[in-house]
């Protein structure tokens, strides 16, 4: 990597986050826990907010060209929106980018949800280092992709 | 078929997904990025106003980010923002906020917004700021908008890069020796007193009045969240922007940025090569750091 340029740029950058929570509720400390520790991790993480609508997630992660989108969801309607985000990523050609979601969801949903395309579900209770783990490994392969095909 | 042809003829069309990578290309450094600022279509380039946004932190920049795209998607204009915040020297990482200010405009096709980390450059930008302009530019968008981190009292470089640059203010941050220091506020072309609704407001601005006095430097009064003034600041900046295209400063400047661009990447590779060539030979520093440092730079260019 010695021949990029910037006194950080030496460092393998570990790639780009879009944190956010989708929907009604306006619960952000767990999303602003996780966007913390990602930061601390090396990630630069791409903070929307709360009560966002799907289209507004697609749009920003891929004007961000981010590596992957992690979302919190408190409100029970993960079933109706994440269909729907995942939808509105695909529809504006981010359907590569990797999802994965975290919150109150009952565990009889995550197949259902990890069979529409979601990454990985962690509920609450979930050890910080599992999710930052997750992300390391779901943004490498993602970025790993990203270099191969292009 | 080839990704940079690819992300080319996106970046003509106004495809996000296009123009994202495009500017991941550039700021990862892959050699790819001299094909594709190569080939930028230069007129349309040409044609935009970079503006630079910048001020200390919480003066409220992004806020103002916001109230500008606004204004100027009323005037029916597409335009692109480039908003920066610092990276962690301890992590690499960032957290980037300034969007969510913005996120009223998220789904318009013709915002485009990019949050970039300054990845260990000083002086208020990332490396790749203007090359991401550029690109944004290339793809239609006029006004570009770069805000750049919350800065000092010396971040100068948004000045090279920018065709106009806003400094941005606020009441209540220091006193009035804060204003007197040498610095940016000598440098920038625009001074906004941003909440100005807010007590010492008024303070400010005759402080400021009095420290550019003799320079034909415009100082506006904004209240970023309720629009006040800011189609007068819209305004200012468009007359400043007239004037300085019709005088040639315009061009000059361009031709300056581009020249302290290119500087600050030769500085830049050439300060990872004498990094190396120091820690190569475990040399004891004694003495004047000057001369080893002269040292230093004969033995790589030997």
């Amino acid at each position: 990597m010695a021949d990029k340029v910037g006194r950080m740029e030496i460092r393998q950058q570990r790639g780009r986050i879009l944190i956010g929570k989708l929907g009604l509720d306006g619960h952000d400390r767990g999303a602003k826990i996780i966007a913390r520790s990602l930061c601390n991790d090396g990630f630069e993480v791409i903070y929307t907010g709360i009560r966002r609508t799907p289209e507004e997630i697609a749009s920003a992660a891929i004007q961000e060209d981010v590596d992957a989108i992690g979302l919190s969801l408190l409100s029970g309607a993960h079933n109706e929106l994440i269909p729907a985000l995942l939808d509105a990523l695909r529809q504006a050609k981010g359907g590569d980018i990797p999802v994965i979601i975290g919150g109150v969801i009952p565990r009889e949903d995550v197949p259902h949800l990890k069979k529409a395309g979601i990454r990985e579900v962690f509920t609450s209770g979930t050890p910080i280092q599992t999710i930052l783990d997750a992300f390391r490994k779901i943004t490498g392969e993602h970025r790993q992709n990203k270099h191969t095909t292009s | 078929m080839n990704e940079i042809d690819d992300i080319l003829r996106g970046i003509r069309r106004k495809d996000p997904r296009a123009i994202g990578r495009a500017i991941s290309i550039v700021e990862e450094g892959d050699q790819r990025a001299g094909e594709i600022l190569q080939i930028l279509d230069e007129e349309t380039v040409q044609k935009a106003t970079i503006m630079g946004i910048t001020g200390s932190p919480g003066v409220g920049k992004s806020t103002l980010v916001d109230q500008l795209i606004a204004y100027y998607r009323r005037q029916g204009l597409r335009i692109g923002i480039v908003a920066i915040d610092p990276s962690s020297p301890i992590s690499g990482g960032a957290f980037l906020g300034d969007r969510i200010r913005m996120m009223r405009h998220t789904i318009d096709r013709d915002v485009l917004i990019r949050s970039m980390a300054t990845r260990g450059r000083l002086g208020g930008l990332c490396a790749a700021a203007g090359a991401a302009a550029r690109i944004m530019a290339g793809s239609g968008c006029n006004p570009v908008i770069v805000e750049t981190v919350g800065i000092g009292q010396a971040e100068v470089d948004v000045v090279s890069l920018a065709d106009i640059t806003v400094l941005v203010f606020a009441p209540g941050l220091g006193d009035d020796i804060q204003a007197m220091k040498a610095g940016l506020i000598e440098m920038a072309d625009i001074l906004v007193v941003n909440k100005a609704d807010c007590p010492g407001a008024d303070a400010l601005v005759m402080e400021i009045e009095s420290v550019i006095q003799g320079r034909n430097c415009p100082v506006c009064r904004t209240i970023a969240p309720e629009t006040a003034g800011i189609e007068e600041l819209a305004a200012v900046i468009r007359d400043m922007d007239q004037k300085k295209r019709q005088n040639g400063q315009f061009a000059q400047n361009r031709q300056k940025a581009r020249e302290s661009e290119v500087l600050d990447w030769a500085v830049e590779m050439m300060r990872i090569k004498l990094k190396n060539q120091l820690k190569s030979q475990s040399r004891q520093i004694k003495g004047d750091p000057r001369m080893i440092a002269r040292k230093l730079i004969e033995e790589i260019s030997r």
